[in-house]
């Protein structure tokens, strides 16, 4: 497989299926871990970084789970192609800056990806389609089980394991889940939500955009607390709290059925109108119209377009996405052109 | 849209600031966005959360004891004041050599400082085995009481197959 495939490629979690995929985009676990006896990234020097580097990928290459993977050098790939990885949540900004000595580990389907001498010498992922904790959290445990019988990992008795940031000492774990959450948006009810989590460990942030201006109304909910508590309460908690969210947002759809009908119908089509016909369009329009077309779906409002080409619309027309297609570096105005030339070929316009 | 920074190039990043309570809204090229992020991140960060927990470090109302910020780490050379400033451990002794400080940290952090999930994965092939056998055996049981002797047969022979085989 190569980096160009994952574009035309069997990426799982943009199938758009799984438990309660209207709502929730992906489901994603997190694990951290070091080896033992060897000096975090930041401060080894190059000798200790190539021996992390070696042991890691000597052990990843001989796991079940990564027959079908991909093991890249981030020194070897182009600029446009790390921040592809990024864009892909495959990879950190933080692993794109240094180079040297630093991998990248991604299995065909995306379920499975790695990061080696990142902050900690490895962060192991999985990605699944919908809200999928268990499952998501069983595949990196047993990927985490099969590379202990190689690897000595840093871990006490007391602390657990070992990281270089104290936040994730303990299990080295976060799980989060990806939501769309337009109607508690539509509601003014995100930021009570928000208030709600912290108080359990929990944090929710934007997942485009700044701050509290959540592009799209994609949000991320996530455990904040990785030690004291075992694996199984972390991932139950999570589920819990993302069940009961989720819930809320189903409870906030079908009160604007009711009640904004004619309102949501008139926004799905004028959004579904601008995708259209625009020639020149920036990526947050494109993200806020698209989610607007994925709510409308999702509301039974349209049926013109499928969740999974949605999901492939909002990741190929982001910057590093659009310049792998047109398979050359593009200044930003012109990305804007063929953002949206894109954009009519998916929904299917013709040109005249 | 022109940026707001240069008012030459084209605004095309969009940021949301919240200044004391009153929101600021930037349009920003590329360029300039970039150099803004730079300053943000030097602003606030993970890092001065980490600082401002630590900061409350040897005043800690339970007694726990803060430790000289000096002592180095003999796997890394790292200090304590070192971590306070980089928000990051420099090796996996460095829980040792700062125990007594990182305590009050984690427990500020997790609400804990004791983990409780998994241990690393052993692979002791003959704790597997016996688990195996058991569940085996269990199987054979309810086979048995369910009068499937057919299929009981075929356990029974799995089961003597693994005894042997943890037996030699």
């Amino acid at each position: 497989m190569k980096l160009d495939d994952l574009i035309n490629g069997k990426t799982e979690w943009l199938r758009g299926e799984g438990p309660n995929s209207n709502i929730a985009i992906s489901t994603r676990v997190r694990l951290a871990r070091n080896v033992a006896g060897h000096i975090y990234f930041d401060h080894a020097d190059e000798k200790h970084r190539k021996e992390t580097l070696e042991t890691l990928l000597g052990a990843m290459k001989k796991s079940n789970f990564l027959k079908n993977a991909v093991f890249l050098n981030v020194k070897d790939l182009s600029a446009v192609d790390r921040l592809f990885l990024v864009e892909r949540h495959l990879m950190s900004m933080d692993h794109m800056k240094e180079f040297d000595q630093k991998a990248i580990v991604l299995e065909e389907q995306e379920i499975v990806s790695a990061m080696i001498n990142e902050e900690d010498h490895l962060r192991l992922q999985v990605i699944k389609s919908g809200f999928n904790v268990m499952e998501a959290w069983r595949i990196a445990d047993e990927i985490d089980n099969e590379l202990a019988k190689r690897i000595e990992f840093d871990y006490s008795n007391k602390f657990g394991f070992l990281t270089s940031c104290p936040t994730n000492t303990g299990t080295g774990l976060r799980a989060s889940v990806m939501l769309h959450l337009s109607a508690l948006a539509l509601t003014g009810q995100v930021l009570g939500v928000f208030e709600a989590i912290s108080k359990v460990g929990m944090t929710m942030r934007g997942f485009y955009g700044e701050g509290t201006e959540a592009l799209g109304d994609f949000f991320q909910i996530s455990n904040q607390v990785a030690l004291g508590h075992s694996e199984m309460d972390i991932i139950g908690n999570l589920q819990r709290v993302v069940k009961k969210i989720i819930a809320t947002e189903e409870l906030a759809r079908e009160k604007i059925l009711k009640s904004k009908k004619e309102e949501m119908v008139d926004r799905v089509s004028r959004s579904l109108g601008t995708l259209k016909s625009a020639r020149i369009i920036t990526s947050s329009e494109t993200i806020k119209l698209l989610s607007a077309i994925r709510f409308g779906s999702d509301l039974g409002l349209v049926d013109e377009l499928e969740t999974a080409t949605i999901n492939e619309m909002l990741l190929l027309t982001q910057p590093a996405h659009l310049q792998k297609i047109n398979g050359k570096k593009i200044a930003t105005h012109e990305r804007d052109i063929k953002r949206a030339d894109l954009i009519r070929e998916k929904l299917g316009v013709e040109e005249k | 849209m022109k940026c707001d920074i240069c008012k030459d190039r084209e605004a095309t990043v969009h940021l949301t600031e919240v200044v004391n309570g009153s929101v600021n809204k930037l349009h920003l090229c590329e360029e300039c966005a970039h150099d803004k992020s730079e300053e943000m991140q030097s602003h606030f960060g993970l890092t001065d959360l980490l600082t401002g927990l630590m900061d409350l470090g040897p005043s800690m109302p339970d007694g726990d004891m803060g430790q000289d910020i000096d002592v180095k780490c003999a796997g890394c050379g790292l200090t304590y004041f070192d971590f306070q400033r980089s928000g990051r451990l420099g090796c996996g002794q460095c829980y040792e050599t700062f125990e007594g400080n990182l305590n009050g940290l984690l427990r500020k952090i997790h609400g804990s400082e004791r983990h409780v999930g998994k241990m690393p994965f052993k692979n002791d092939e003959a704790v597997k085995d016996q688990e195996d056998l058991q569940r085996l055996k269990n199987e054979l049981g309810e086979l048995i009481l369910s009068e499937e002797f057919e299929k009981a047969a075929l356990v029974r022979d799995r089961v003597r197959e693994m005894e042997e085989k943890l037996e030699g």
